[in-house]
């Protein structure tokens, strides 16, 4: 890995500042987070029985936290600076190592690639067979949807430069189309899956058309309000969708025929294994490695033909695509198209195999999520956005884990209502170290002598 | 007067901005082979005559036509206007009505392309890169709208093969051909203005539209905009059509310069016809029109 955006102060430049200033300066963010936390934290408000309203005063806590502000201000301002330097030499120590001992980004890919495929069997040999379905489900198909979304969205986001804010809205239409078609009709997953596509895509150009004209922030308030759109209508859409109680007994997925079940005609019957709850979820894990895998084929592949390179020119100077020939109106449209494809083939997936939806998965949250997952990854990286969904994602769930925080923090903690505090903080840290993502060098498409990234800097956000 | 075959001809071309004219009434042609300047004062109306010719503005009133091959021009041209299509293709004429069509179609199909006052290229992809997506139309062809190249088909890679030996002619024509995979926003001023000059020619075009194309260049530089101009009319014989203020890069260049000031003609003939026409001096000098006629009387005109 070649280049990091770390931008170091050279040293000796800025003289240290004097006891005082640095005790003033934690002062003032002590009260600082006085402030911030006197109407939020300060009185705990709850209802009695009487619905009367009772105030609790926390005043120790607040003390507490104006505290940890001001010694965490105190050691910054006396130590931050051997302390960045620290960072810095940990960087450069990581860039040396990598290059002493050869690693480059392709293996960090094959290596991926690799642990990816074994997954399944290293949870089970590590977790045993019961805690594995735990790994297996929740962390191993679930951060793999993600890593799916946010490659889909990628293209529209990180590629053609126009800024989706309602990408779930397509991840819905993909579900909904699997449920209703399979539930109404009898269709089987192999023959919903491509039908989920399609409709996205279809659902893709019908968003694109109107947009087409719009930039920036016209653009996001649009393709938001779709999002929401598309939601209203699944929860006010009752004959059709079910409204808010969803659609429940989604056929799950076969293993060409064979269904996951204890039945004589099952799985693990027909090819004489014990019946085990595992089996399904190692098949829905590589299924939906293999939709993931192609997914990133076909992008990969997308990127080096005259369309890819045509999103990206879009991105980088409409106006001057136009004057090249280059019709910007298709080139939104299949950008927008093969980017709610990908989301409608997850939704597919999701629908089968939770077997059951409603509207509750797709909030706006999620869009949310997603764009997170492409802004964190670096826009226009397929490594960065899968590692920025593994820590997104898989984040979130290991919040969950720690259940044992309760010893601590009393009976009441739930570190899951955490989450938000937790992507907030990683946007923070991103925005300071790296404002263009975990990969924000730019692969040239093409090379005529040597293939070279290119510094973020010179490569453009997009129009919106 | 012409002693030309047209390849592009404008006739009475009208642009209006709510209230502002920015062009009236303005009839000129460029001849095939030929390098021609348009010129005139800031806000003359030039940079607008160039977005109406290239599509990126509809003009209020006027024909423009591109004229590849037709018998009899004017026939030709009658026939294209009065059919209700954007171009006239038959019988081995063919008639292209830019203000009929759109800003991409007019690089697609009528093969006009163009540059810009404020550099535009692709900054954040390669030298290469930008040559490259110029050729989108043909390539993406090749590709078979990608399905083709999605399976990597051998006559997709053929054809990209052949785009990457195009780049690299005009990449070496310009002294570039070593920075193909640096990204173009790292290279020096003069050297993008060059890129994007081969990177319109990357289109193939018949007509080549440069919007002041040694702006901001040193001498140095500026000569060797005049030479690479010269040859690329010299070698692939595309007609060009430069908007400029640099006066040496005008006289030593182009065959024919025509003259606008606020949205009219007011000369039009060879750089020398040009540089003595006493309205020409007036405008640029800004003298009142009382001595334009006075001068004009002296000249016994």
């Amino acid at each position: 890995m070649r280049g990091n955006g770390d931008r170091r102060e050279p040293a000796g430049l800025k003289a240290r500042p004097g006891l005082f200033a640095v005790l003033k300066d934690a002062a003032l963010l002590a009260l600082l987070t006085f402030g911030l936390a006197f109407p939020l934290i300060a009185f705990n408000t709850h209802q009695d029985l009487t619905q009367g309203l009772i105030l609790e005063p926390r005043w120790g806590l607040v003390a507490t936290l104006c505290a940890i502000a001001f010694a965490a201000r105190l050691v910054w301002g006396l130590a931050g600076g051997s302390i960045r330097e620290g960072a810095a030499a940990a960087g450069g120590g990581i860039t040396q190592l990598a290059r002493a001992t050869g690693i480059t980004t392709d293996h960090i890919r094959w290596g991926g690639l690799l642990i990816l495929l074994t997954y399944p069997f290293l949870a089970v040999a590590i977790a045993g067979p019961g805690g594995a379905q735990k790994w297996i489900d929740n962390y191993g198909i679930q951060i793999l949807i993600y890593v799916m979304l946010g490659w889909g969205l990628n293209i529209v986001v990180g590629l053609a430069g126009l800024l989706d804010l309602g990408y779930v809205a397509f991840y819905a239409v993909g579900a909904y189309s699997t449920a209703l078609l399979s539930t109404t009709f009898g269709f089987s997953f192999w023959l919903c899956l491509p039908l989920a596509g399609i409709f996205a895509a279809l659902w893709g150009i019908l968003l694109g058309f109107p947009v087409l004209r719009l930039r920036g922030d016209y653009l996001a308030i649009v393709t938001l309000a779709f999002g929401e759109i598309i939601r209203l209508v699944l929860i006010n859409w009752v004959d059709v969708t079910g409204g808010a109680a969803g659609i429940p007994g989604i056929p799950r997925p076969t293993f060409f025929g064979i269904p996951f079940d204890a039945t004589e005609d099952g799985f693990a019957a027909v090819f004489g294994l014990t019946f085990s709850p595992l089996h399904r979820l190692f098949f829905l894990f590589y299924l939906i490695l293999a939709l993931a895998l192609l997914t990133n084929f076909v992008i990969t592949r997308l990127r080096k033909l005259p369309i890819g390179r045509a999103w990206e020119a879009l991105r980088e100077d409409e106006i001057a695509c136009r004057s090249l020939g280059i019709d910007s109106v298709t080139t939104k449209l299949t950008a927008f198209a093969i980017g709610a494809m990908v989301g409608g083939f997850a939704g597919a997936f999701f629908a089968a195999r939770m077997s059951f939806i409603s509207p509750e998965s797709f909030v706006f949250m999620e869009s949310a999520t997603i764009l997170a997952i492409v802004v964190l990854g670096g826009m226009g990286s397929q490594l960065g956005v899968a590692i920025a969904a593994v820590a997104m994602t898989g984040g979130a769930e290991v919040l969950r884990e720690l259940g044992f925080l309760k010893a601590i923090f009393g009976a009441h903690f739930d570190p899951e209502q955490y989450r938000l505090l937790v992507f907030g903080l990683a946007m923070v840290v991103m925005m300071v170290w790296r404002p263009r993502g975990l990969i924000s060098r730019r692969a040239p498409s093409i090379h005529l002598r040597e293939k070279r990234g290119i510094a973020a800097d010179l490569v453009k956000e997009g129009h919106g | 007067m012409r002693t030309f075959e047209p390849l592009l001809t404008v006739e009475n071309l009208s642009m209006r901005f709510g209230g502002l004219v920015a062009v009236r009434d303005l009839s000129f042609a460029v001849g095939c082979g030929q390098i021609t300047a348009l010129i005139g004062p800031n806000g003359a109306g030039k940079t607008t005559v160039f977005n109406c010719i290239t599509g990126f503005y509809k003009p209020t009133s006027g024909r423009i036509a591109l004229i590849k091959r037709a018998d009899d021009v004017a026939a030709a041209l009658a026939e294209a206007t009065d059919r209700p299509r954007r171009y006239l293709r038959k019988g081995g004429q063919e008639v292209y009505l830019l203000e009929r069509m759109g800003d991409s179609e007019i690089t697609r199909r009528a093969k006009v392309a163009r540059t810009f006052q404020n550099i535009r290229l692709f900054q954040g992809m390669t030298v290469l890169e930008n040559l490259i997506v110029a050729q989108h139309n043909a390539l993406n062809l090749a590709s078979g709208y990608s399905l083709l190249g999605l399976i990597g088909a051998k006559s997709f890679r053929a054809a990209e093969k052949r785009a990457v030996d195009l780049a690299s002619y005009w990449l070496d024509k310009i002294g570039l051909i070593h920075r193909a995979d640096d990204p173009a926003g790292a290279l020096p001023y003069g050297d993008q203005r060059r890129l994007e000059i081969v990177r319109a020619m990357c289109t193939e075009p018949v007509l080549l539209c440069l919007d002041e194309p040694a702006a901001g260049l040193n001498p140095r530089e500026s000569a060797e905009l005049k030479a690479l101009i010269r040859s690329i009319r010299e070698e692939t014989g595309t007609s060009v059509l430069l908007i400029e203020h640099d006066m040496s890069v005008v006289m030593e260049v182009s065959d024919h310069v025509i003259v606008l000031d606020h949205g009219v003609k007011i000369s039009d003939g060879t750089p020398a016809q040009v540089r003595d026409c006493p309205k020409v001096i007036a405008a640029y000098l800004g003298v009142e029109d009382e001595e334009v006629v006075e001068a004009e009387a002296e000249l016994g005109q």
